[in-house]
């Protein structure tokens, strides 16, 4: 069992008791809504005469439904509509704060709450999204939720549940020109498998996660899901504290140096215990692409895609459907495959340092004919941001098409989809089938310079190539 | 509050790994404010793709209650919409080799067990199933038991949802909410919580 863990202190400190069931009961401190997990909630809390007991714990934003193009009320689409209605009356009713369309704060729920300075070290942070995993970037324990325990949280801040195992992702040294956060945590993946994160918590710990930025970590820890890992964490330093000074809701005064007293004390001990260590060595990860429907069917861009013979036995079943369903066939290179569609955006690769490195390999080039292509600011911030640094004009001169925040075609709730068998390069989190809003349409996910470099060359390329020249 | 100790009817088998929650029930039918009328698109897209091949079309499996799936079973998104599309199909519970957590978490709150079972024995259940589909099948909580005909075996559930099958307290919720002096005591280790911007 693992003791002295950022994990182990944080749980600690937010258990309010044991269950009956020899479950916890954990406090939330943070507790973010949107408009697709949210409405059956508040529906269930009325049904049974509930209020919310900490209004003020609960913020939330609009992202999933929201059209990317025309965003006029009411939305063309009644059924998104009817959605964006329900969140507003519902925050209304129970005195939420809602970061609404044109507040200049909306976005991707897992963009604007760590922009907000709303996530913070030391936080336990619930939402009815899996990719909350994102705010363990600052050292909080960050987890998605369903709507049943959406309506607990909103009923007594707390939630049932029973402690995770921890183990400790080690990656040391730095990465190679060409390599990004998306390639780690891909790379993560692809060696530990889609459900080797099932019943633990990821610690990312060692020299090359020292070394990223918030918005690299926030990368990674997004994707501990993929990998089955329900959270995923980063130590706090003096990286995490320089990104959250002066946000809005970060500590301020005198509380600024007791907060980072306090999130300095709930880092790991450095003789912590862990369930289980991995460790990788940074020089080993290339610029990394999935060529299947798991985000742990991925590749090296200069690699094959892998026989059944090279793949352990029980991989071979779901390699099988993955082989039909993407019509790639074992043994061919990935690198030349024909894309049809390039998104850029979603809270894996939708902020502003995705934006410019894309807009990099972009720039003075042209989208290859026959591809559209794509990028969706992951919130208004991020937009506004980018336009004040001229990277919408990068990438429009280049062909793309520039966009309004939301998820977009991450999940393609909106009106932007895949049509029947399209194939995308895509900076978002899950190549599932039918993820991308056609049941037949095929996704390859990578990181946002390898889509703009996928674009530019109308396949799958390698983007170091593109550095270079 | 109900009491989950056994679980008996028929069972549809599902074969595959990593079948994941955009599967179980696409995108495109979250843009909803209610859960009901969700358990027709279960499987909409792959229902599709084999065209009445599927166990959720077959009409051998029409009344079945008891979902038999392998590995990860509902890996991916947190969308309480699947659970609930299988729930509102029929399924009453599900045995599996292994089940992707906040799905699991997500059929606990709603009074679904999902079993665990060695591969071998939910393969074999899986052959049984496709061969006589109506055969009369059992899930025992108590005694962590599967039985199928004639056959019968040991399955797991981690000893706290269990406990909270049996005794009927698999809603949480007011238990969560009647703890509020206990909760507001937890609050006060937290420091910030006085930092007072929220
Ligand atoms: S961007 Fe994609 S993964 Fe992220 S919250 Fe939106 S739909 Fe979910």
């Amino acid at each position: 069992m693992s003791k002295g863990t950022l994990f182990d202190k944080v749980w600690d400190l937010h258990t309010v008791g044991m269950l009956a069931s020899g479950q916890t009961q954990l406090f939330i401190g943070l507790h973010l809504i949107h408009e697709v997990t949210s409405p059956q909630a508040f529906a269930m809390l009325k049904e049974r005469g509930l209020k919310v007991m900490f209004p003020q714990r609960t913020v939330a934003t609009v992202d999933h439904i929201v059209p990317t193009e025309n965003q006029a009320r009411p939305f063309v689409d009644t059924l998104a509509e009817e959605m964006m209605q329900a969140l507003e009356n519902n925050c209304q009713e129970h005195n939420i704060t809602f970061y609404n369309i044109g507040t200049g704060n909306q976005g991707i729920v897992h963009v604007i709450a760590p922009e907000l300075g709303l996530t913070q070290p030391g936080m336990t942070i619930a939402c009815g999204d899996s990719h909350t995993s994102t705010h363990g970037a600052f050292g909080s324990i960050a987890f998605g939720i369903g709507t049943s325990q959406v309506r607990d949280v909103l009923a007594s801040q707390t939630l049932a549940l029973s402690k995770l195992k921890v183990r400790k992702i080690e990656v040391n040294g730095s990465l190679n020109p060409g390599v990004y956060a998306k390639d780690v945590v891909l790379h993560i993946i692809r060696t530990l498998g889609v459900k080797g994160g099932v019943g633990y918590a990821y610690e990312f710990a060692g020299t090359t996660f020292e070394q990223m930025n918030m918005e690299e970590r926030m990368t990674v820890c997004n994707m501990s899901i993929e990998g089955g890992a329900r959270c995923g964490y980063v130590n706090p330093d003096q990286v995490t504290y320089e990104y959250l000074k002066d946000k809005n809701f970060a500590p301020k005064g005198e509380h600024w140096q007791q907060a980072v007293n306090w999130w300095n004390s709930i880092r790991s001990d450095t003789d912590a215990i862990y369930d289980d260590v991995v460790v990788f060595d940074a020089k080993d990860i290339a610029p990394t692409v999935t060529w299947g429907i798991t985000p742990g069917q991925g590749i090296g861009v200069n690699q094959t895609v892998p026989l059944p013979s090279e793949l352990p036995a029980d991989e071979r079943l779901i390699a099988e459907e993955a082989y039909s369903y993407m019509d790639l066939a074992p043994g061919n290179p990935i690198k030349g495959t024909k894309i049809d569609v390039c998104f850029i955006g979603s809270c894996t690769n939708g902020r502003i340092s995705d934006l410019r490195e894309a807009a990099k390999i972009a720039q003075g080039h042209q989208v290859a004919s026959g591809v559209k292509a794509f990028v969706v600011p992951g919130s208004e911030r991020v937009k506004k941001q980018a336009e004040a640094e001229g990277l919408d004009k990068i990438f429009q001169a280049a062909g793309f098409e520039w966009r309004e925040p939301g998820c977009s075609m991450c999940l393609a709730m909106n009106p932007d989809k895949l049509q029947g068998r399209q194939i995308s390069a895509s900076s978002s989190n899950r190549n599932f089938k039918g993820r991308q809003g056609s049941a037949s349409g095929r996704t390859l996910l990578m990181s946002p310079a390898m889509v703009a470099a996928a674009a530019i060359q109308g396949t799958v390329a390698d983007v170091r190539e593109l550095i270079k020249s | 509050m109900s009491e989950v100790k056994t679980v008996s009817g028929n069972g549809i088998p599902l074969v595959g790994n990593d079948i994941d929650t955009d599967r179980i029930i696409p995108a495109r039918f979250l843009r909803c404010v209610t859960f009901d009328g969700l358990g027709k698109y279960a499987f909409e897209d792959d229902r599709k793709a084999l065209t009445g091949k599927h166990p959720f079309d077959q009409p051998q499996y029409q009344n079945a209650n008891i979902l038999v799936v392998n590995r990860n079973f509902g890996c991916g998104s947190s969308r309480e919409h699947a659970p609930q599309a299988l729930a509102k199909w029929g399924i009453q519970a599900l045995i599996g080799e292994s089940f992707a957590e906040i799905f699991f978490g997500n059929c606990v709150a709603m009074g679904i067990p999902c079993i665990t079972a060695d591969t071998a024995i939910v393969q074999e259940l899986q052959v049984m199933l496709t061969d006589n589909p109506q055969v009369n099948i059992t899930i025992d909580l108590q005694n962590m038991k599967v039985e199928c005909g004639d056959f019968s075996a040991s399955v797991n559930m981690g000893e706290g949802a269990k406990n909270m099958f049996i005794s009927g307290t698999w809603d949480a919720c007011g238990q969560l909410v009647a703890n509020a002096p206990k909760i507001q005591q937890t609050t006060a280790k937290l420091p910030y919580m006085n930092w007072g911007y929220l």
